[in-house]
Order: C-alpha cells, then structure tokens, then sequence
C-alpha cells in the first residue's frame, strides 16, 4: 500500500501557545510531520496561533498561517487553501479537538477534506470516556471502575458507594486540568465543582483509586495494513496517582518480566485496533497492582503525544515522521530506518541504555499554589537524560534540571521526611536520598512512596556511594596529598589484542570492565591491574588504582565534578583535571534503536564512562550549539527556535553543526535537526567533555537563553572558543557597576539604580532612590523574584525572604518608572552596521514583565522623536557592547524621556516572533555574523537594508497565555515577575484585529456583547471614563464599584453599582461566577495586592471572564471588540504577507 | 568483590566483577538484544555451548519464577552483562536471578562494557571464549579459548535432548489475573514432537491449540514415531549445527510425505537440510526479539523473536519443490518456508515466543489446521 497519489494538499493544525501539558513537543511533531510530507511531494498547509515554533518557519512548509485555532479562522483557512486532507494527530490535544469541531460543524464535508491520522469515531472512541471504557470491555481489558457525572450530587453519590479515595477527571480538558484525588466527600464536592465549570461538555469522570499501582506506557504504531509495533515501553519511577507528566519516567520498563511485558504489549494493540486508530502513533497508558498483577488500562491517546516524543528521544525512532508517513498511504515495511539506513521502521527499537526523564516545575512563581503532585499536571518543563545505567541516567537528569541549587545544599528537615515520602511534591526525589542517608531503608521507603523497590535500591546504591565518598576525604585530603599516578603511565589504557600470539588482528579492542581491562603483563603479574569497586590494594595511596577506581565508580554512577569537587572540599576544574590525568574520561555512545546489532549512521550521541568512544568526530569546520534545557518560565521554545535556526543556518554555511541540549521535547534534540547531536546535560562539565572530543571551531553561546550565558565565560576561560559577541561584554551588561558606567560614558539615561548586600543597604538605596522601587537578584531571566516595592517594610519582608543574596551576586535595585511605556528592542548587529529588527510597543505599562505584556509591531502610540532616540540608543549600545549578533534592549518612555531598563547581548524571547512580523531570518543573519559575514551580506534578506529598521507589513500582536487555571488559589495579578508560559501571535490590517486575533489565539475571547465591570483608582478614573464610554458605544452594560460608578455617571454614562468583596453581598465576585459580566476591567492600586483584589481575579479566571488589569489593555480590548463587529474574519499566510520581500530578492 | 574475565579466542579480554558461580565455562561468546526475558534465554536449550552477552545494561531486576522457565534448568554456558540487579523486584519472583545461575553452576561477569563487546563480535562475527572466576592469568584463558570446539559442526542437540520419551499436556497458565488466556480445547490431535533442545512454551502452545504432546528423543527412528501414530511431527529448536545431525535429518526425511510436520529453528533447518538444502553458519546470528519478518502469504510483518546461528541458504533449495513463506525484513534471510506438495512447514524465528512478541502465535493453529485437513491419524494428504 504505498503513497497515497489521490492527495495533494494537507492541512497540519499544530497546538497554539506553549501551556502546561502541550509544550514543544508538539512542534517538534508538527515539525516532523511536515517535513516527511513535503519531502515525499505534498504540499503542507500549516496552522499555529504560536510564533515561536519552527513549524511555523515560513521555509518550512508551503503555506503558513500564524492564525487562531478555531473553528472560524480554520474555515477561512481551508476555504481558501482547499486541501484535500486534514492530518489531526500531530498537533496535540487542540489540533484533535480542533479536527472534531471541524468535522462536527461540517466544514471538512463542505469542502471536500478528508480527515487522515485518527478517524472522528476513533478519536471519539478514544476520547470519551465512556466509549472507552465500553471498548475496552469488549476486548476483554480492564479499565478501573469509574462512572460520568454531571452534577455534584450523582458524583457524591457514586464515590459513597465505591468508597474514598476516588479520581477525578473532567472531560476534554488537557493534562488533567480539573482533574484531582479526593480523599473526603467534602474535597470531592470541590475538585468536582471545579472540574464541571473546565469541562467544556461540563462532565466529569469519577474513577475507583489505583494509587499506588505501577504505571507504564507503551507508545504503539499502526500503520493500514494492521503492522503493529510497539516503539518504546516507559515505566514510571512514581507510581500511579502523579500524572505521567509530572512524574519521573523510565525507559526501557525495568520491573517487568516477558510475560507480564508481553500481556501489555497484547493489550496495547488490541486496544488501537478496537479504537480503530488505522494509522499512525498512540500512547497507551496501564496501571499494574504491584502486589498480584492485576492489570487495568488507563487511557489512550489516539495521537502523537508528550510520551511519543519522549520515546522518540529515546530510541531514535522517528514517531511523528513515521505516523505522517502512515497517514498518506505508506506501510511500516516500506519506510527505512534512518539511523540504520539497511533495515525498515518496521521493527521494535531496542535499546542498550537507560533513560530518565524528570519534569521540572515552577512553584516558586505561583505563591500560594499547592505544589502537592495529584492527577492534573503542573510541571512546565522537563528534562531528559541517557545514561548505561538508570543510576547513571537519573543522575544526570538531576544535573540537567538546573535547579541552581547543589543538592545538599538546602535544608532538610527529618521531622518532615514521612510526610515528604507520602506526598509527592516535586522535592521527593531529594527527600528520598535525605531519608536513606538519614537511616531509612529501601523497605521503610517503598511502604511510605509506593515506588518500587528496584528504584530506591538504585538510588540506595548512590547514596551510599556518596558516603563513602565524603568518608575519603579524611583519609587523604584533597588534592594537594593526591600523589600524582604510579610511574608508567595509567594502566587502563591497555590494548589487548596481539599481546596474546600472531593468530590475533593488529588492531586489538581496549576494554574496561568495572575498572579496567584485564593487562597482558607477564605471566607473574597475572591481572594485576584489575581492580573492583571497594577500597582494595591499593587503599592507603592516594592516587593511585584506589583513586581511579573512585572515579571511575563515581562517574558510572552519574555523579558530577561539581558534586565529587564538593565531597572532596575543592573545586570543579581541579577535579577534572585530576580525573582526566588518571585517565578517567567520558566517551560518546550511539542511540541508535538497535543495541547495536547495526551500524548506525546518525551521530545522536550521550555521555559515558565505557571503554569506547563512538562520536567519530568528522574534520569539516564546526560549530557547536549549546541549547536552552528544560523549559521553564521565562526560557522555553522562543529558544529552541533560535537553536535550530543557528542549526539550518549553520548548515547553509557548510559549517558542521553540533547541537547540545537535554530537552526531550524540542526540534533541536531531533537526530535530524543538526549534523551532530549530543543529549547532554548543560554543564560546563559535560560541554567540555564534548569539547574535548570535537574540538570545535566555535561555540554559540546567544540563543540558548541564560544557561548557556551563564556557561560562557567559564568556558572562555578554559580556552573554549566562543564566537559572537565577547563573553566578556555580555558579562558587562550583566553587571549593574560597569553597565552603569557604561550608560554615564553613552549619555544614556536609565533609572536610577544601586545594588545592595544587605537589608539595610537596599533600604538605604531605596531611600536615596526615592519609591516605588523594583528590587531583584543579579543573573536571572523571566524576572524570577522581582517585585515592585512601595514602603521600606516590603523591602525589608523581601530580603528576608524572597531571595539570596551575595557579595558576587547583590540585590539590584531601580527606581520604577510608573505610568511608563515599555518598549522592546531587538536588534541584529556586525561590529559597523547595527540593524534593528522590531521595536515592540507594549500594551501594558512598566511594571508588568515584558514577557507577560501584549505587545505590538508596529509601535502604535509612540512619538517619532522616542522611536528616533530608540533607534539612536540601540545603535550606540551595539557598537559600545561590540555586539556580533543578536542584542534585545529593553526601555521604558515616562514623560517623554527614554530610558534604558536592560541590554541582553543575546537573542531575546521576541526573535521569532519578530522574525515572522518582519520576514527576516533573525537568527540566520546572526549567524552569518557571528561566522565574519556582515550585514551588508545579507541584504537580499532584510528587503535591502543593513542600518536602519525592518518594517512590519501589517500589525503583529503577541500575547502571552498563562497557566492560573492550573493553580488554584494564586493571585492571577501581573507583575514584574514573569508567569505566562507561551505565546501567540495575532495578525491584523489595523491593530484592533490582530488585538482580537491575539486575545483568541491566547484563549482569552473578548465578548462582542454583555457587561463590562470596571473598578480603578482614583488617579485612573478620567482614563476610565474613556474606556467605559467606548465600550458603552458598542453597546456594552456598565457595571462598576461605587467610586468608579459615581465617575462614569458624572460623566453621564449609564452604569450599574455593585459591592466589592468585603462590602456585602451581592457583590462583584457573586456577579462573575453568576455569568452576569462578560468582561472584567480592574487595575492593582500598585501596593501589595488586597484579597479583594485578588477573589475578583480569582473567579474571573474560574469563570472564564477575561480580566483586565491595565487601563491600556482595555482600550486595545475594546478596539479589538470595535474590530470584530467591523472587520470580516479574514486570515493571510505569512507568505503572502511577506512576498514583496521575497520576489525582490 | 571477586573479578571475573572474559576471554576471546582473538586476544580480547573484558574483566569485571564475578557473580553467579565462581567457576570457569566456555562457549561460543554471542548476544541477544531482547529488552526482557533473560530468565527464559537462561533456560533456552539452544543456547548450550554458549556465553551470553545481554544487550539490556540491567539484568536481573525482577528475578526468576518457577512458571517462567523454558526448559529444567539453565542452559547457557555463563553470562555477561552490563549491570547485575542487587535485589529481585517483581511479585511473581520466588529465587533472585543470581542464585538463579549460581546453584546450577553458571558464572556471571558483570560491570563490563556490553556495547563494546557487541561491537567487537558484529564486526568481527560471533567467536569462542571462557568466562573466569577462578583463573585471572588472562593469556592462559585466551590459550583456552582458542582450544574448544568450534560451533561448526558440533552436534549439541543430542546432548540436551531427553533420554526418555514423555506424554507434556499442560497448556499456557496466565501470568496475571488480567491476563486473557482461554481455557485450551480438548486435545484432539496427538504430536510427537522430537526433542533437539524443546523449549517448554512450544509444549505448551500446542497444547493450547488443542495438541496431546509426546516428547520423544532426538535420535527417535521414523518408524518409532509413526509407530506412535500421531496426526503430526513436531521437530523443536535446539542448539549448535544443524548439518552434523545425520541420522535426525534422515528420519525427518523418511517423514515427510508420511505425517503433518512443522518444524522451528534447528527443526526448520533439519526440513532444509532433509529437502536437499544446505544451511550456512551467520557472522553473529540473530537473538532478539525485535526482527521484522514478513509473511510472503499475507505481507503482514510479524515482530519475530529469534535464537540462531545457523540459517538456510534459499539459494540451496529447489523451489519447484518449496515456497518461501517468511523473509527476515532485516537482512533478506530465509525466516520459513513449506513444501508444494507435502504438509510440511517450518520458520526458523520462535513463534512460541518466550521471551518475545506474540505476533505469530498463529502458526500453532496453522499446524492444527494442517492435521486436521489431512485428516485421522495424520494421512498425508497433497496440498494443491
């Protein structure tokens, strides 16, 4: 059954803005998808409200459109597109809903387009959870007993029968949103109410608990002729009752025998031919009780999903390029195996490796938020790590987290272990290790976690290690008693071969065992070299085997430089140079989804500590990348993109590309995004390992965000060649004393400023400064523990207890700027030409990081002459910074003046989006720039210019989308601190329109008719009354709190009074939930926020109202309405909005 | 903590830390890539006459149960991984799998670089070894290596086959109360099946497809075995070369025609070598459980588990006579085939699995369909 002949054009829906449990991996998915299809001749037609994903590259596929994914805008699309095909399984849980609207509404009937991937009846069989559980009886599988409701009272009355702890799940809802345990009728009563409101079919299911059960997953592929196969088996380190995102996950399964593997691999596959997922890849996910081996299904997604791409990363099996292939007519016998390049896809990748992936989570930016671990999932990143054994793996993975923090280094309290062991928070992993080193065994662990015992002993074995790693320091002190290694050199470097006669090859194979190979010595010396973990020997000489034999041990288990440097009280670099000299270094293994019965041909490569190396560095010139990690807030796919781009761009050159990263889910760990990957943890430790291997002819250390920066100068210093604007430079902007100075030489304003290492010193600057202030920690991104300070009492609270603070790294501290205009910069620049890519307006004041602030290209408000001293201040700053590259500036316009806030030398969060407003390929030039190519080189892709400011054909809006739903409890307000976690884009021919498009893509609509409630201060209300009579001239209600009513009625506007919170009943927050206000205007009186204040934003976001916290997003919020009762819906590709630019080449 | 060494007959050497037994084996030094089911390869009879290298770094982590055994006791000769599980985590564990080996004698070497061994014998093709807890002097283990027989033609099958014939009519148990496993039909066809190194879940798949089972010796005579009368002849896997085996290969010949035969692995390469094929040693043969093979018949690729060494050159066989049935997807090798006129067929993978993927469990029912066409008592009837 080969390629499907009979279609020709495809539609792909990829997953919108970047949320809690649709992240990356759904542009890599996308990404793939789309690549195999255009290669094999189809022409793709791609949707995606998100800017920062590659997918949305306008080289990538025909036709793309930055446009909402609903159903409006996707049938304008396909009216316009006319495909014949939809591919629905690629673009995560929205892009298969999305394909279910399409098809319910009958657009795709209408318009001829065939749904491929996963049918309508099997996504709904899939998805409902009532049809899925009918099927799965039919097949004789187990699902836990469970029943729907619709209302509170019939959940209670199941759970009483069924008994307490139930699970709850609502309907359609992603990554379990809504979803939780309740252990009491009175918290099932409250999960369920919540649950019900997030369902948009306002049903929940309620489940029989199998907490504690083992949780697996297999990731299984069908393709049309009934192949099955089954690409990769997960088992999950915490058991059932985390979601599988949040939980620590393993692969290959570890604790199952072939039978028990067998039964679920029979189940899996039953499963997807009930389902009648025809082609294409799922994820099935099965809980075992550990105790008899009863086995239950748990779900199935009839999609590419998170896991798939985990098992992708894993194996080295393509997931969502295969199920593309499948979609359009191909057999998994007909497609080949790229790694292998002789054998098909149609096989089951085997691996020789361990692999632990470990979410990573961002409660601290969520004050008030439970970060107890349940069924709905809350981690906004994760990290993957290979490893030849799990020990190996997991810890590295707990090196890649970068959680800044060593582990032993915070407190832990012995008195909190049993309820640390209970209940899973995302400190559980280091309260186990702190409970075994405190005397608790693997037995007392596993009653308290329910994790399997074969784990705990694991990390059992490294604990322990770790003891007797500190127990080494007494007895030889470290490094200066470390004799240097016995005379003759190191003797694990030992060829064997022809030592043993003439019937042998030349070439003979070095080997090591625990310690080493065994020596071809004379016959009196037999194996003296071997050597087995454990002081032998050689103990009692320092140096020596013994010495070795620690390392080697420490390494094997994954334990890093940095933490044996800790043991041994010296520091990192003397470590490795010790370790190296005893000849304890890392080698590169191959993934290569064969254990290596094949030869692999794709250089995806890990760190090890084996005898052999496989990396097989090539001679070309090369570059190497050094990605951005773990997404969290503040540092996620805007990232990655630029990684790839650097990537491509690299290729173009003829430059080898080497990609460093440890991010499961993104397009740059793909095996064929670069020349050369390396799944690594970004530590200087591991990038001079790779270093040392390849030695590169540059590294890239600017798209990556800050891990990379905070890498540069260290590997500067250890001779790395980084190429692109000086480390030293980008240190400068970092640092407030030089930057300052920097600005005074410029005769460039900025706030004023001062640092502090103490609690009186910030309070003593703050005075001298003058409040409000904004106070943060030196090194950080994402405005990670910034806050706006108004009094000396928040200060002094704040140093106490937000943050810590060091001679090397004070307290900054700026005068706020309130009432400002926030600008954004980026700029690319060549050491004479400075080119300004996009001068982003902000729709929010100073205050609100830009991360979190809508803004706009073109500027809309500004004044020519602020747009000319912006211009004039980026150039001066690129030129004094020496920039080579890219450079982000950040300023803010109060009364007229411009201000510098910061200088990023580095790319920004805004690149791509800047990139798909103006059509230049930021990062590709920044490259070319980097490599000595100047600007003047690249004409042909700026529309002409070197100098000067790119233009943005029409209006851009990006808007960010956070995660409140997913925190109950946490004050919805913005602030300086950043908390969205993606992005979308709206497009528009006036600004109103790409304000609506941009508030629909984020999935905050604004409604075209009801009540707007308004409630500001007193110095806001004029600005208010404007706002208030243009939403009174759409025909809008008026609702407002006393003092802002009384000003809209002196005003003669018509308005409704209502309570606030604390005033009586009914009040603002009885109205919200009540549905009676569709829209919510309602500004922070800038001091700490009030819980009025914050039960007002609380029930907007439960109710769905979208709430507005600054007077100028109410004005763009009602040009936006202005917009979307004048303007027809109408969408453009970004290649037509670009093709000026284009054809001018 | 003891050390172990693996000595090569071509002068490498891998040292790691002794589990299992302290003694010192050899064998032809091989590997599997299969992720689970060590405990079934340790019991696989074809795997006599051989070190086996694990491809999966954790070995042992949910030990060893009665019920998981494929044969008496283990079979290979000793074991090399990359890492030797402390503790034995699963609920149908009853012995963890290092006293597992231990009490029948076997070695283990642990802590050893497996993925550079691997390498080392893909490329240079399969070859012989001893494992060492007890001898460290690497040289004299290598001079020993370079002295055991080699694999080529080495009858082990009558060495592992039973002395005795027996009646096996116990079919599959689920290994979970989840598991969906029918009750197996009442017995209506009776096999005798020649024992070359059985495997116990080929007896009790047949079972399961409705078969009475008599396992008889190796070196049974034809006339034996249609003396027992059955509806058909089963001929079992089973280790070392195929092409020593004379007198198995001449009763397999005075068979067919007489009797329903089906035949796995070695007995797949006995119908090659009793149908006048020949049959050729691989440079590292194929252990697994993760080879696509696709039936000719139907074009479906099964996920296949596979043990051998040995395979037989289609090239050799005359295919007036025979049909390929079943070609490893891989590397283009001959997987199964079944004669034109006679009901005899044969695939050189397991289907029975044990360790491995069910996807050709089919194969039993095939068997049972090819004795019931041919009616009572096995009559031979001509197909097409």
């Amino acid at each position: 059954m080969p390629r499907r002949n009979d279609l020709h054009r495809i539609l792909i829906p990829g997953s919108g803005p970047i949320v809690i449990g649709q992240a990356c991996e759904f542009d890599y998915s996308g990404t793939q998808a789309t690549k195999a299809l255009r290669a094999d001749g189809y022409e793709v037609v791609l949707v995606n409200s998100n800017p920062a994903t590659i997918m949305t590259d306008p080289d990538l596929a025909d036709k793309t459109y930055v446009e909402p994914l609903t159903l409006p805008y996707l049938k304008e699309i396909i009216r316009r597109e006319r495909p014949d095909a939809l591919l629905s399984t690629v673009g995560g849980q929205t892009g298969l809903n999305l394909s279910v609207e399409l098809a319910e509404a009958g657009v795709l009937e209408e318009f001829g387009v065939e749904l491929i991937g996963a049918k309508i009846d099997a996504i709904k069989k899939a998805e409902d959870r009532l049809l899925f559980k009918d099927a799965m009886r039919k097949i004789g599988l187990e699902t836990p007993q469970s029943q729907l409701v619709n209302s509170i009272k019939a959940g209670l009355e199941f759970a009483g029968r069924i008994g307490c702890p139930v699970i709850l799940r609502p309907s359609f809802t992603l990554g379990g949103t809504g979803g939780g345990i309740a252990y009491n009728q009175e918290e099932l009563a409250e999960i369920l109410e919540r649950g019900l409101a997030l369902s948009p079919v306002h049903e929940v299911l309620i489940e029989e608990s199998v907490l504690g059960w083992k949780e697996f997953e297999l990731e299984v592929m069908r393709d049309l002729a009934d192949n099955c196969i089954i690409v990769c088996s997960i088992e999950n380190f915490d058991p059932m009752g985390v979601h599988t995102g949040d939980s620590i996950t393993v692969a290959p399964a570890q604790t199952l025998t072939d039978r028990e593997y067998q039964m679920m691999r029979d189940a899996a596959i039953r499963c997807l031919r009930e389902i009648g997922v025809d082609t294409g890849g799922s994820n099935v996910q099965f809980a075992i009780n550990p105790r008899d081996g009863r086995m239950v299904i748990i779900e199935m997604n009839p999609r590419v999903s998170r896991s798939s791409a985990l098992a992708s990363k894993a194996t080295g099996f393509p997931i969502a390029k295969i199920a593309a292939k499948l979609a359009v007519g191909y057999r998994l016998d007909e497609i080949r195996n790229d790694i292998t390049r002789k054998t098909p896809a149609c096989f089951e990748p085997t691996i020789d490796y361990v692999v632990a992936k470990i979410p990573k989570w961002a409660f601290e930016k969520f004050p008030g938020a439970d970060p107890v671990l349940g069924t709905q999932m809350k981690s906004v990143g994760e990290v993957m790590a290979i490893g030849r054994t799990f020990k190996e793996a997991l810890w590295k993975g707990m090196r890649s987290l970068e959680t800044g923090r060593a582990f032993g280094s915070e407190k832990y309290d012995k008195a909190l272990i049993p309820q640390k062991l209970i209940t899973p928070t995302p400190d559980r992993l280091n309260y186990i290790r702190f409970a075994m080193a405190n005397g608790y065994g693997v037995r007392d662990i596993q009653e308290l976690t329910a994790i399997d015992p074969w784990f705990l002993e694991q990390i059992k074995e490294v604990v322990d290690f770790e003891a007797e790693l500190a127990g080494q320091v007494g007895q030889a002190s470290w490094p200066a008693r470390m004799d240097a290694p016995p005379a003759g050199g190191l003797p694990n470097a030992v060829v064997v071969g022809q030592a043993f006669g003439p019937a042998t090859t030349p070439s003979g194979v070095v080997s090591q065992g625990e310690a080493r190979p065994a020596q071809a010595g004379p016959p009196s010396q037999g194996s003296v070299s071997m050597n087995f973990g454990g002081p032998q020997a050689d103990e009692g000489r320092p140096g020596g085997p013994h010495w070795e034999d620690l390392f080697r041990r420490a390494k094997r288990y994954g334990i890093s430089d940095v933490q044996l440097a800790k043991a041994w009280r010296t520091d990192e670099i003397s470590v490795r140079t010790r370790r190296k000299e005893l000849g304890v270094s890392a080698v590169f293994s191959r993934v290569d989804t064969c254990a290596a019965e094949f030869e692999s041909f794709t250089p995806y490569l890990y760190s090890c500590y084996e005898s052999a190396c496989e990396a097989d560095p090539g001679d070309r010139p090369k570059v190497v990348i050094l990605g951005s990690g773990p997404n969290r807030i503040g540092q996620g796919i805007e990232f990655d993109y630029c990684c790839c781009h650097a990537s491509f761009a690299l290729r173009e050159l003829g430059v080898e590309s080497i990609m460093v990263n440890c991010n499961p889910e993104t397009v740059s760990t793909d095996y064929d995004t670069s020349d050369r990957l390396y799944f690594e943890p970004l530590t200087l430790e591991n990038v001079l390992n790779i270093c040392d291997v390849e030695k590169p002819d540059g590294v890239i250390v600017q798209f990556g965000g800050q891990t990379p920066l905070n890498l540069a100068l260290p590997l500067k210093r250890l001779g790395i060649p980084i190429i692109g604007t000086d480390p030293s430079n980008i240190d400068l902007a970092e640092d407030r004393k030089l930057f300052g100075k920097l600005l005074d030489e410029l005769a460039i304003p900025c706030p004023a400023n001062r640092t502090a290492t103490s609690v009186e010193e910030a309070c003593d600057a703050a005075r001298s400064i003058g409040y409000p202030v904004l106070v943060r920690p030196s090194y950080v991104l994402g405005g990670r523990a910034m806050a706006i300070a108004y009094d000396e009492e928040t200060i002094r609270q704040y140093m106490r207890e937000a943050v810590t603070f060091s001679q090397d790294r004070p307290v900054l501290i700026d005068r706020f700027l309130e009432d400002a205009t926030e600008v954004d910069v980026d700029a690319l620049a060549d050491g004479d030409d400075v080119l300004i890519a996009g001068i982003m307006e902000h729709i929010e004041e100073a205050g609100v990081h830009s991360g979190d602030s809508s803004c706009v290209l073109p500027p809309q408000s500004l004044p020519e002459a602020a747009i000319r001293t912006i211009e004039d201040y980026t150039v001066r700053l690129a030129k004094a910074l020496n920039v080579i590259g890219l450079m982000n500036v950040q300023y803010a316009i109060q009364n007229g003046v411009v201000y510098v806030l910061e200088v990023n030398p580095r790319a920004s969060r805004t690149v791509p989006y800047v990139g798909k407003a103006t059509g230049a390929p930021l990062p590709k030039i920044a490259v070319g720039l980097m490599r000595g190519r100047k600007l003047k080189d690249y004409v042909h892709l700026t529309g002409g210019l070197s100098s000067g400011t790119l233009r943005a054909p029409q209006q851009f809006v990006k808007s960010p989308v956070f995660p409140f739903n997913k925190f109950p409890g946490v004050d919805p307000a913005l602030g300086p601190e950043m908390r969205s976690t993606g992005e979308v884009m709206g497009v528009g021919i006036n600004f109103g329109e790409a304000f609506l498009k941009a508030q629909i893509g984020a999935g905050s609509p604004l409604p075209d008719k009801g009540a707007v409630f308004i409630s500001v201060n007193d110095r806001q209300k004029p600005e208010a009354v404007e706002v208030a009579r243009r939403f009174a001239a759409l025909g809008f209600g008026l609702t407002a709190t006393r003092g802002t009513a009384s000003a809209l009625r002196a005003a003669g506007l018509s308005c409704k009074m209502v309570f606030k919170v604390n005033e009586g009943r009914p009040n603002v927050v009885d109205l919200l939930k009540g549905g009676s206000i569709q829209l919510a205007v309602y500004t922070t009186t800038g001091a700490p926020a009030f819980q009025d204040e914050k039960a007002i934003r609380r029930s907007a976001v439960t109710s769905r109202v979208p709430c507005i916290t600054t007077l100028s997003g109410a004005r763009a919020a009602a040009d936006a309405v202005a917009s979307r009762r004048r303007d027809p819906i109408r969408v453009w590709s970004l290649q037509e909005i670009h093709a000026v630019r284009q054809t001018a080449v | 903590m003891e050390s172990a060494v693996l000595a090569l007959e071509d002068g490498t050497v891998f040292a790691g830390r002794s589990l299992g037994a302290p003694a010192e084996r050899s064998g032809e030094v091989v590997f599997n890539t299969a992720l689970t089911g060590y405990q079934e390869v340790f019991t696989d009879p074809s795997y006599s006459g051989q070190i086996v290298v694990l491809t999966n770094p954790q070995i042992g982590n949910y030990g060893t149960n009665q019920a998981d055994n494929e044969s008496g006791r283990p079979y290979i000769e000793g074991l090399a991984v990359r890492e030797f599980s402390r503790v034995a985590s699963n609920w149908r564990s009853d012995t963890d799998a290092n006293l597992f080996l231990g009490r029948r004698g076997i070695p283990i070497i642990s802590g050893l670089d497996t993925r550079a061994l691997v390498r080392h014998l893909r490329s240079r093709g399969v070859m012989r070894g001893v494992l060492s807890s007890i001898e460290s002097d690497a040289r004299k283990l290598v001079e020993k290596a370079r002295n055991i027989p080699r694999m080529e033609g080495l009858d082990l099958a009558s060495r592992v086959s039973t002395p005795e014939r027996y009646e096996w009519t116990k079919a599959v148990d689920a290994c979970s109360p989840s598991e969906p496993i029918a009750a197996p039909p009442a017995p209506k066809f009776h096999v005798v099946a020649y024992d070359y190194g059985i495997k116990l879940n080929i007896l009790r798949r047949l079972c399961q497809t409705g078969c009475r089972v008599t396992v008889v010796p190796s070196l049974t005579s034809a006339a034996d075995v249609l003396s027992l009368n059955p509806d058909g002849v089963f001929l079992s896997n089973g280790p070392g070369d195929p092409e020593p085996l004379h007198a198995q290969i001449g009763n397999i010949r005075k068979l067919i025609g007489r009797k329903p035969i089906f035949g796995i692995c070695l007995g797949h390469q006995l119908l090659g070598l009793a149908l006048g094929g020949k049959t050729y040693k691989l440079k590292f043969g194929h252990r697994g459980a993760n080879h696509p093979v696709r039936n000719e018949l139907t074009r479906r690729v099964e996920i296949t588990s596979h043990n051998h060494g040995f395979a037989v050159d289609p090239e050799s066989l005359n295919l007036n006579e025979i049909e390929i049935t079943h070609v490893n997807l891989n590397d283009g090798t001959l997987e199964g085939f079944r004669h034109r006129q006679h009901p005899v067929f044969c695939v050189q993978y397991h289907p029975e699995a044990a360790p491995g993927p069910h996807d050709s469990h089919y194969l039993f029912g095939d068997f049972v369909n090819l004795m019931e066409r041919a009616g009572p008592g096995g009559r031979p009837v001509r197909e097409r």
